[in-house]
């Protein structure tokens, strides 16, 4: 769990540019980390390569929050 | 200027005259290209010429899976897809009336929904690269309609549309997205032209001649160049003021 979250965590610091504390398991991709709707899918396509996982359109729209993101991997991977 | 070293090019329909000088124009200005089309001999040929930093990547639009496949193909080959060119483009003429679904559904098809395809595959190594280029071939017909192309008119005029969306999406990754609307260019498929057709269409048209595929190239090279980052969901027309939209 906590390998996957770190590895989620270090792609979305990555990608957005973002401050590494801001980063918590609530905080939300656009309202709090400030990114915009090509970020998620962008988000989505790095973390299906990080984790040899394919994230559907549909479970791709749920996935809102750093820790949707490491459920989801989690149940998947 | 326009130097595109290091760079790597797919180009659909690159046997025809005017794929083969814009894949001979990017690859001058030092681009790696991927010469796609389905007639392998001239594809091999033109690789034969252009020597070094050239790949030939056989697709038949018509066939789906073989148009998703190919974005993978060209950057297993050449390494990265910067560049894509959509060329590659058949006709069906026939008058509105007697055209039917097929001629139509072909049309799209091929001009179309391929480009798109490859568009959409092209645009992920891209996004990852915070740079890309997609150049989409259109027509002067797309503006101005033709009498016999509804078919092809449609779909060149949705190439416009789709490529100024595309534009729009991916402009803040570095990626342009434009169109190059040919007139009139004096291609294999024009020579079919009798004398008495060729007077009547120089009326038409300011310049009083028809284009090379060179002068469509030279569109092509530029809108691929880092010197038009910012232009974008452009339509350059390259059609001796035929039609000037």
């Amino acid at each position: 769990m906590s390998d996957i979250a770190d590895r989620v965590k270090k792609i979305v610091v990555e990608h957005l540019g973002v401050e590494e504390d801001k980063v918590v398991e609530k905080a939300s991709f656009i309202d709090d980390l400030g990114a915009d709707s090509l970020d998620t899918v962008e988000l989505v396509m790095a973390f299906e390569e990080e984790f040899g996982i394919e994230i559907p359109d549909d479970a791709a729209d749920t996935i809102q929050t750093v820790g949707d993101a490491v459920k989801f991997i989690t149940e998947a991977s | 200027m326009f130097d595109l070293t290091g760079k790597s090019a797919l180009i659909t329909g690159a046997s025809g005259g005017i794929g083969a000088a814009i894949a001979r124009a990017l690859h001058g200005a030092g681009a790696t290209v991927g010469l796609s089309g389905t007639r392998v001999a001239p594809l091999e040929a033109l690789a034969g010429e252009l020597g070094d930093r050239a790949h030939v990547l056989p697709c038949n639009l018509s066939d789906p899976q073989a148009v998703e496949a190919l974005p993978k193909e060209s950057i297993a080959a050449m390494g990265s897809l910067d560049i894509l060119v959509n060329n590659a483009g058949i006709t069906r003429d026939q008058l509105f009336m007697r055209m039917s679904d097929e001629d139509w559904l072909d049309v799209l098809n091929v001009n179309l929904t391929s480009a798109m395809r490859l568009c959409r595959a092209a645009v992920r190594p891209m996004m990852k690269a915070r740079w890309g280029r997609i150049v989409n071939i259109g027509s002067v017909v797309g503006a101005s309609g033709n009498p016999g192309q509804v078919n092809y008119a449609a779909a060149k005029a949705g190439l416009v549309g789709m490529t100024k969306s595309i534009a729009c999406e991916v402009a803040s990754r570095n990626i342009t997205a434009n169109v190059v609307a040919p007139g009139f260019i004096a291609t294999p498929m024009t020579d079919k032209l009798t004398e008495d057709q060729k007077t009547t269409l120089y009326a038409k048209i300011p310049a009083g001649r028809m284009g090379t595929p060179e002068e469509v190239a030279a569109a092509a090279l530029y809108l691929s160049s880092p010197e038009a980052a910012y232009v974008t969901g452009a339509t350059l027309h390259v059609n001796g003021g035929m039609a000037m939209v």
